[in-house]
């Protein structure tokens, strides 16, 4: 039986530097959390389809419920709590509002390195 | 057992790095793909399946010929088989792996490759194709295994490994089966809409599997102090014969039924590919010499001392393999898509990338079959000694 | 000792996919999320059909007509202009009759059908091949016979462009928005495709629901009657109790639902 003990022991050494890479190469670098900047014509309208709580939870969560809904089913419209209707459509409805896609959604997703596939094919009707 | 794979001579090390190094440059010609689409292959709006999935069908078959190592020793108690079913069931394992890359090469979203098990849609050929192959690996990963620890420990394999081959047996025929089922029930598709498919893809692979298994051998008896035996690939031999005069059997049933019922969408594919239409006709000279390799490998196959020659045996399997591989990969494919439903003529050539980038997956496959035929040999070895 | 370390090793294993699966299945719990359906519902004057259909006259079809049909229909539905053809996209095209009608072989056929074009799309079959090949469930069947993609869930492997009879299916060989001008769509109230998907005719579902019949029908000048072919009173069935109509290739058991009225020669041409 060789000693294979130093070769064990730097492999996992080496293990270690590499999965804790993140941690220290980052050091130092950290940034505070932006956070989403509301337009105008949202702060005018003075109300979402959900509450503003429930909305920074879960509204990756609303959207992914409204396209199966709207695709699968062929449900598109939203009745919330209270009783107000929606069209489920986050360029015709959520971008209707919320007019400022880089400072209100890209803002935190680009932070979070998040990214959500929608804009491969949905777009911002204000973008020109 | 897998220090063996990490102890070898400087040739096999050699090899490792040129495969890696092909699989290496297929890979990043890959990421040119994964970033622009498959628009960088020669596939079309009418050919919306090509080299990826031709490579894919006749892997498939690869895979499966390997049971007829299997299904002789287990079934039959063919003695001279014993001791290389090993090889089968290790050159499954490697075909597999090549075969699971090239579908994930051509899907236009493979991220989203999980999808096929998050919505299991058992209507779906695709679905069971996918089913079948990963029982098919991983029933070759633990059978190949279990066998060759018993064998270096001189001990009998537990008995819940012959059950596990008994089941092996029928997932053979089944990855084939189910892959032919792919093709065969898709209306509008009359090249493929045809019942004689399976069987058809089941003979080419027994014909292409074992030849390509005898190559192994060959190679194995020149570079190892592994014998696979005289006898068992004369066996071999006499099994690809059979096999290819079988496929050979069924195309002609497919000539016969398209000709004689005179029906022009049955006949307008093999007219396609085998004559050419309106100066569309890119394969022609492939289907030809398909099918000259194939006949004239029929010619000398039946004769036992050619066959038994052991300086004819390379010859005749690469004929049979090259044979067999531009029949069933490129002429399947294409075949099928030209004419489209529409009866328009739009052909389909693979470009240098996709050909690079199926370079690439069969450099890894061939990555996969040497780490595992270098452990198998090297305990054949030790066990020897 | 050897033994110990094996079987440390194994459960390290196991635990190592554990934990690695074991994220990645809480994200994709099994089954879609929808939104819970006392919340949800359908614009009030959106038109619900059983099985819509379409009837395609072609006696008054002309190339200007046809033109036109594929020319709405793509704009309004960001269907890209790309220059390779092999990567073309197309949902609703001018067809000739033999290519259309592949089962209606015929030298002698009048002239004014030799030459008419024969607008095709997808037929929305009642019995669909691609349904039944597709493997995630990407493309599927609603309640009022319209067959339609998930965009979100096609994985791309064009097991459905094999199985349609009719070439009704486009793939994205590459980002349609390369096809747009200046990467925009031509609608902003639709949303474009991504590259690795397959598309077709959506028999203009996102009208429906807001009480527009489908686009090519508006704009046909009455070559085109769409209507609920499960409702004896519609005008659909009007039309096609009225003159002789056929399908394409029905024979292959997919019961298209789009019918064909062909001229019989002299008085209509």
């Amino acid at each position: 039986m060789t000693n294979d003990k130093p070769k064990i022991i730097a492999g996992l050494v080496i293990f270690v530097l590499i999965a804790t890479s993140p941690v220290w190469l980052n050091r130092g670098k950290t940034k505070e959390a932006p956070t989403p900047v509301m337009a105008a014509e949202a702060t005018a309208k003075g109300y979402c389809v959900m509450p503003k709580a429930e909305m920074k939870a879960k509204h990756m969560k609303v959207l992914d419920g409204w396209r199966n809904s709207v695709v699968r089913n062929g449900q598109r419209v939203y009745v919330n709590e209270s009783g107000k209707q929606f069209t489920m459509s986050l360029s015709n409805t959520c971008l209707e509002c919320h007019t400022n896609k880089a400072e209100f959604c890209d803002k935190c997703h680009v932070y979070a390195s998040v990214n959500p596939y929608c804009w491969d094919c949905h777009v911002d009707p204000k973008e020109k | 057992m897998l220090e063996k794979a990490i102890k070898g001579t400087k040739n096999y090390w050699l090899l490792l790095i040129v495969l890696s190094g092909i699989a290496g440059i297929g890979f990043l010609v890959y990421l040119n793909q994964f970033s622009f689409g498959l628009g960088i292959t020669g596939l079309r709006r009418d050919v919306t399946w090509g080299f990826y999935i031709a490579q894919f069908t006749f892997l498939v078959g690869v895979a499966a010929g390997g049971v007829m190592l299997v299904l002789p020793y287990y079934l039959h108690d063919y003695k001279a088989f014993g001791r290389i079913t090993i090889l089968g069931e290790f050159l499954a394992v490697g075909a597999i792996v090549m075969c699971l890359l090239f579908i994930v090469a051509d899907m236009g979203q493979p991220i989203r490759a999980m999808n096929v098990i998050l919505n299991p849609t058992p209507y779906s050929m695709l679905f069971w194709d996918f089913v079948v192959l990963n029982t098919y690996l991983v029933l070759n990963i633990v059978i190949g295994w279990k066998l060759l620890e018993a064998e270096r420990n001189y001990v009998k394999p537990p008995a819940w490994v012959k059950v596990l081959i008994y089941i092996s047996i029928p997932c053979a025929f089944g990855i084939h089966t189910v892959t032919a089922f792919l093709y065969s029930g898709l209306p509008g598709r009359h090249f493929w809409l045809t019942a004689v498919l399976a069987p058809r893809f089941l003979a080419s692979a027994f014909a292409a599997g074992p030849s390509f298994l005898i190559l192994l051998c060959l190679i194995v008896r020149k570079f190892t102090n592994f014998d696979p035996g005289t006898k068992a690939m004369r066996t071999l031999m006499k099994i690809i014969t059979y096999a290819l005069i079988a496929n050979i059997f069924f195309f002609a049933c497919e000539l016969f039924t398209a000709f004689y019922s005179g029906i022009p969408s049955h006949i307008s594919h093999i007219q396609y590919l085998f004559m050419g239409h309106d100066g569309h006709g890119v394969l022609v000279p492939w289907m030809w010499t398909s099918m000259t390799l194939m006949v004239t490998a029929i010619g000398l196959l039946i004769v036992p001392s050619i066959r038994n020659n052991e300086k004819m045996m390379p010859v005749l399997c690469l004929m049979v393999f090259f044979g067999t591989w531009i029949d069933k990969g490129m002429g399947m494919m294409a075949g099928g898509f030209v004419p489209n439903p529409l009866h328009q003529y739009n052909e389909y050539v693979p470009t240098v990338k996709e050909i690079i980038i199926t370079l690439g997956v069969y450099a890894t496959g061939f990555m996969v079959l040497t780490i595992l035929y270098k452990i198998a040999v090297s305990i054949k070895e030790e066990v020897k000694a | 000792m050897e033994k110990n370390r094996r079987t440390f090793l194994k459960a390290a294993g196991a635990s190592a996919v554990g934990l690695s699966i074991a994220p990645a299945m809480k994200a994709h719990a099994f089954g879609e999320y929808f939104m819970p359906s006392d919340q949800t519902g359908q614009q009030e004057n959106a038109l619900i059909g059983k099985h819509w259909g379409m009837v395609i006259d072609l006696t008054k079809m002309t190339e200007e007509i046809s033109a036109k049909l594929t020319e709405v229909c793509h704009a309004a539905h960001n269907v890209p202009k790309l220059d390779n053809i092999k990567h073309e996209i197309k949902w609703i095209w001018g067809e000739h009759f033999d290519h259309a009608f592949t089962d209606h072989m015929n030298l002698y056929i009048s002239d004014a059908m030799k030459h008419a074009p024969v607008p095709v799309l997808c037929n929305q079959c009642e019995n669909p091949p691609c349904v039944r090949a597709c493997p995630t469930k990407a493309t599927f069947k609603r309640e009022d016979g319209i067959v339609l993609m998930d965009f979100h869930r096609c994985i791309g492997c064009r097991f459905c462009m094999a199985a349609c009879p009719y070439g009704s299916r486009s793939f994205n060989l590459q980002d349609p928005r390369n096809g747009l001008e200046n990467r925009k769509p031509t609608n902003p109230q639709f949303p474009t495709r991504m590259k690795g998907v397959v598309e077709k005719c959506n028999f203009c579902a996102e009208r429906l629901a807001v009480g527009k019949i489908p686009l090519c029908a508006e704009v046909s000048e009455g070559a085109i009657t769409f209507g609920d072919l499960s409702d004896p009173e519609s005008e659909i069935r009007k039309v096609l109790s009225a003159s002789f109509t056929i399908r394409r290739n029905p024979g292959l058991g997919t019961g298209p639902s789009v019918y064909y009225i062909v001229g019989g020669g002299g008085d209509h041409a």
